[in-house]
């Protein structure tokens, strides 16, 4: 048995591999340690058909091994369903700075309809319109901006 | 008709897999040949999202069924007459307005049956049914915004919509038979508002083509799964 924040800080850099400005723990794949025997390493997948998830696995297997800990297992569970509301604060401005707009926090669902605009991360306009409600991954949808012009890909919100 | 036998957990993970896979299949027929770039990516992307979702019923159904077969196995090592799917999901794609009312049917229906399995006792089906649930969501939305805009567009688009509509009628009898007869009413409300909104009514009542369910497909199987299977049935066990 190892101690949880040893694991956790084997894996907590590891970045996604389909947007490496963020890490696995930022965006809440990573859920849980459970330390026992075997220690697992609790992961959940965004999407039931992300084709990353493997490349996710990988990723995390080097990283526990080259912090000599070969004997951690990891585990993918479902339940409960990963939800945007998990992408940690700085795990959102990471986004942003990266050019993705962030999905809105369950508060700010609560307060707005499902179809509030997205923030141009290029400009910051709220002027923005949806082109299509699926984007480069399956995680995101495309948008554009009314006054830069720019395309920019937003994270769904689920 | 007399009482069906209960539905054993191994045929109903078969079952919701297998109409996954297929219709993932299919969907991907669209790569490439879209209308558009956009759509070309929402059909991929909606065919990700079920090829996921029949990767984790087939994970469990092999887990069921304890013969040693996981998902690859069964996907790509079944026969015809062992697939599960309905009929809806391997009908050819048709033109696009004819896709849409597809997505739009099974969508719909999915929806509701993931809702259900929600509660289910198997808390592994009830998982995959939670997670799967909010991605079938995007797929209602997506699907009934193009009927309606097919519907309520052209003569010419409407004229193909309401021809997928007819033509995929006789085949929805059959996501409804069994245990799954209590969902029709939600079912027929949901569709019926979205056809409304394109001026479209449901079609009076046909006789309902079925067999899926007990491995008895339509002409259309044989030949998707001759693609599908070709990889693994030539090179057996062969891995990227």
């Amino acid at each position: 048995m190892v101690a949880a924040e040893r694991i956790l800080a084997a894996v907590a850099g590891v970045p996604d591999p389909e947007i490496p400005a963020i890490t696995l723990a930022d965006l809440g794949i990573i859920r849980e340690i459970r330390t026992g025997t075997p220690d697992e390493l609790v992961i959940t997948p965004t999407y039931s058909g992300c084709p990353a998830s493997a490349a996710i696995q990988v990723s995390l297997r080097q990283a526990l091994d080259e912090a000599g800990l070969g004997a951690v297992r990891i585990k993918v569970e479902l339940s409960p369903a990963w939800t945007t509301d998990w992408i940690s604060a700085a795990g959102r401005e990471k986004l942003l700075a990266y050019g993705i707009a962030p999905p809105e926090t369950a508060q700010e669902r609560l307060a707005r309809r499902d179809a509030a605009p997205a923030v141009c991360p290029q400009c910051g306009s709220l002027k923005t319109a949806e082109i299509s409600r699926f984007g480069s991954t399956p995680c995101k949808a495309l948008w554009r901006c009314m006054d830069c012009a720019e395309p920019f890909d937003r994270f769904k919100c689920i | 008709m007399g009482p069906s036998p209960a539905l054993s957990p191994l045929d109903l993970a078969l079952r919701l897999g297998d109409d996954a896979l297929i219709l993932s299949h299919r969907l991907c027929e669209w790569s490439g040949h879209a209308p558009t770039l956009e759509i070309d990516l929402a059909l991929s992307n909606i065919g990700l999202d079920l090829l996921g979702q029949a990767q984790f019923f087939l994970q469990h159904a092999g887990g069921l069924e304890g013969a040693g077969r996981d998902e690859d196995a069964l996907a790509y090592r079944r026969e015809e007459h062992e697939f599960r799917n309905c009929l809806l999901v391997e009908q050819p794609n048709g033109d696009f307005a004819r896709t849409m009312v597809r997505q739009f049917f099974f969508s719909s229906w999915q929806a509701l049956r993931f809702e259900a399995l929600a509660d289910s006792a198997d808390a592994e089906m009830a998982a995959i049914a939670a997670k799967a649930g909010k991605e079938v969501a995007y797929h209602v939305r997506f699907s009934a915004e193009w009927v309606v805009r097919l519907g309520d567009g052209t003569a010419e688009s409407r004229r193909r919509v309401a021809d997928g509509v007819n033509w995929l009628w006789r085949f929805v009898d059959e996501l409804f038979t069994g245990e799954d007869s209590g969902l029709r009413p939600g079912w027929e409300a949901a569709a019926g508002a979205t056809l409304a909104q394109a001026g479209l009514e449901l079609p009076a009542p046909v006789r309902g083509v079925t067999g899926g369910r007990e491995g008895r497909h339509s002409e259309h199987l044989g030949h998707l799964l001759a693609e599908m299977q070709y990889l693994q049935r030539t090179h057996p066990g062969a891995q990227w």
